[in-house]
């Protein structure tokens, strides 16, 4: 019924490949590091080091699974405050040792449970948010699937945010937005219409930057077609980045959200 | 061999035929409320401009000028951005007609009403959210007003005080109410790095996409007594933990309970609370 729903289907797709399939076939020498120093290792948030070409960066993303085993283990991509928390240890160590960073997001959303509420599941991305805004290295975050709500913005407030065709980026999922306003979450398929969650909408918004293309086969079947443009993309990115002064980076990470509202005056 | 046998009791008809609204007792209007948190009855005139409730001491939600008022020194408030109103972002259907409606209702242009007063004397800049504007819900106008509020505070090197009262994110204007949370937060960073102090003070409700924000980036974050203060909404977590949620749960003695709220403070202390932190911040204690 929905042309805009049936794609929220494939960025949902649990044969979709995740952040740690993007990571292996883009980056040389990763090592994933664990926990977040406070209180747990979140397993739906995956994070390390590696080389790009050469180039010492910092890699994180959320980590959805392929089974419902998989996905139990990764809470279906909905990180705990600790995952938010391991993410900003990272990037905070990024920016010691003058790593760009780049995450990849594919969440439905923060994890809405009590243990979250009692860990200040709002605290950790409100922090991850302001942190991010100030890190004094450059940041890329890619869409790779679902983007859902201020779980995705934490590990998104970046100098570039890039989207795959067929990813999404909304302030909730449309199941959500329908309860909400409609109270009736099976009206979905007609709130993802309203919402202006494409990749195409949002590059009109200016909320992203960039659309990489995915094969018409799937891109399930045909993983390299998008990582080659990515990480060609990547490198030229970073190479412009890091060019820049700290300055310059930050004004212009500032300026990319304050432009953000529709307002009259 | 009658031990066990029943008594034949008195037999109701299966059903009583139920009071009709007219014969419900009738309070004249207005002139008694129903206290939210014990459910008491209240004499309207026992309430005071504070709206505390007599017999629990329950708080009442209060708008942003009344709010004002309790908190700015008399005369000293001066408004930002009065006029700002809400656009369209993603062209929702009827928008409009939901942002008229909500001004009709808090007598309020938007959500927030931000500016500059004194407080017991000490200068800061203010702003106040009000959850009669759309539950005070974080739209383009909402994350201008205070984005603009943190720059003049930097700029004027002025402490900022931040009242939150909203529901979260306006679902209203989509994804561009969610980007609102980054750019009042970067707003704080700023702030924040220019050595300046932001106290938050957490009302009822705190939730969503403003704990997830600025809410939760004040130097020092204060909360009213039985404020719902949380990060997803109750019906969401009751729905994905399959369970009834403990007494108390997301209020703010919860949060200081768990390390999220500094203090605690009944309204009535709010003003000299305020005060009190301003003036340990100001240039004459620092030197």
């Amino acid at each position: 019924m929905s042309g805009v729903y049936e794609r929220i289907g494939i960025a949902r797709k649990v044969q979709r490949p995740t952040a740690t399939e993007f990571i292996e076939q883009i980056f040389d020498n990763f090592i994933t590091f664990h926990g977040d120093r406070y209180f747990a290792d979140d397993k739906s948030v995956i994070g390390g080091i590696a080389t790009l070409e050469g180039r010492a960066v910092t890699v994180i993303g959320v980590q959805k699974g392929h089974s419902v085993k998989e996905n139990v283990k990764r809470n279906f991509g909905s990180p705990n405050p600790e995952g938010y928390r391991k993410a900003l240890r990272l990037m905070k160590q990024a920016e010691k040792f003058k790593r760009p960073v780049i995450t990849f997001v594919n969440t439905p959303g923060a994890f809405c449970g009590i243990g979250a509420e009692e860990r200040g599941e709002g605290e950790a991305i409100a922090r991850s948010i302001m942190e991010m805004a100030r890190l004094k290295v450059p940041v890329i975050s890619i869409f790779i699937g679902e983007g859902g709500s201020g779980g995705a913005l934490a590990l998104a407030v970046a100098d570039e945010v890039w989207m795959l065709e067929n990813g999404m980026y909304a302030v909730l999922s449309p199941e959500g937005f329908a309860s909400i306003l409609w109270k009736d979450a099976s009206r979905a398929a007609e709130a993802s219409e309203l919402m202006k969650l494409t990749a195409e909408d949002l590059l009109k918004l200016e909320v992203i930057e960039k659309i990489i293309p995915e094969p018409e086969s799937g891109i399930e079947n045909d993983l390299k077609f998008t990582t080659d443009i990515m990480k060609n993309a990547l490198i030229e990115k970073l190479k412009e980045l890091c060019a820049k002064s700290t300055e310059e980076l930050l004004q212009g990470r500032y300026d990319r959200f304050r432009k953000f509202g529709n307002y009259i005056e | 061999m009658n031990l066990f046998k029943k008594k034949n009791y008195i037999k109701l008809p299966a059903s009583q035929p139920a009071l009709s609204k007219a014969d419900e007792p009738k309070i004249p209007d207005g002139s008694w409320i129903k206290c939210s948190h014990c459910g008491k009855p209240i004499y309207r005139k026992e309430l005071d401009e504070y709206k505390i409730c007599p017999n629990c001491g329950g708080h009442f939600r209060i708008g942003a000028r009344e709010r004002l008022k309790l908190t700015c020194d008399l005369g000293s408030f001066e408004e930002f951005d009065k006029d700002m109103t809400a656009a369209n972002p993603i062209d929702y259907p009827d928008y409009d007609r939901l942002i008229a409606k909500a001004k009709e209702k808090s007598g309020l242009e938007e959500g927030v009403v931000t500016g500059k007063c004194t407080i017991l004397g000490y200068r800061t800049v203010i702003c106040v959210m009000d959850s009669n504007f759309i539950m005070g819900s974080l739209g383009s106008v909402v994350g201008e007003k205070i984005a603009r509020a943190f720059e003049r505070a930097t700029a004027e090197r002025l402490p900022i005080v931040v009242f939150a009262a909203s529901g979260g994110a306006r679902m209203q204007e989509g994804i561009i109410s969610l980007m609102q949370m980054a750019k009042v937060s970067a707003a704080v960073a700023k702030h924040s790095e220019a050595g300046l102090l932001y106290i938050s003070v957490m009302t009822d409700p705190t939730t969503g996409g403003v704990t997830a924000s600025f809410a939760s980036l004040g130097d020092i974050i204060l909360a009213e007594p039985g404020a719902v203060i949380g990060f997803a909404g109750k019906r969401v977590i009751e729905q994905t933990m399959k369970q009834e949620l403990p007494k108390g749960f997301q209020t703010a003695e919860f949060q200081l309970e768990h390390g999220f709220v500094d203090k605690i403070v009944k309204r009535t202390k709010m003003k000299s609370m305020l005060g009190r932190i301003l003036m340990i911040h100001s240039r004459e204690a620092g030197q």
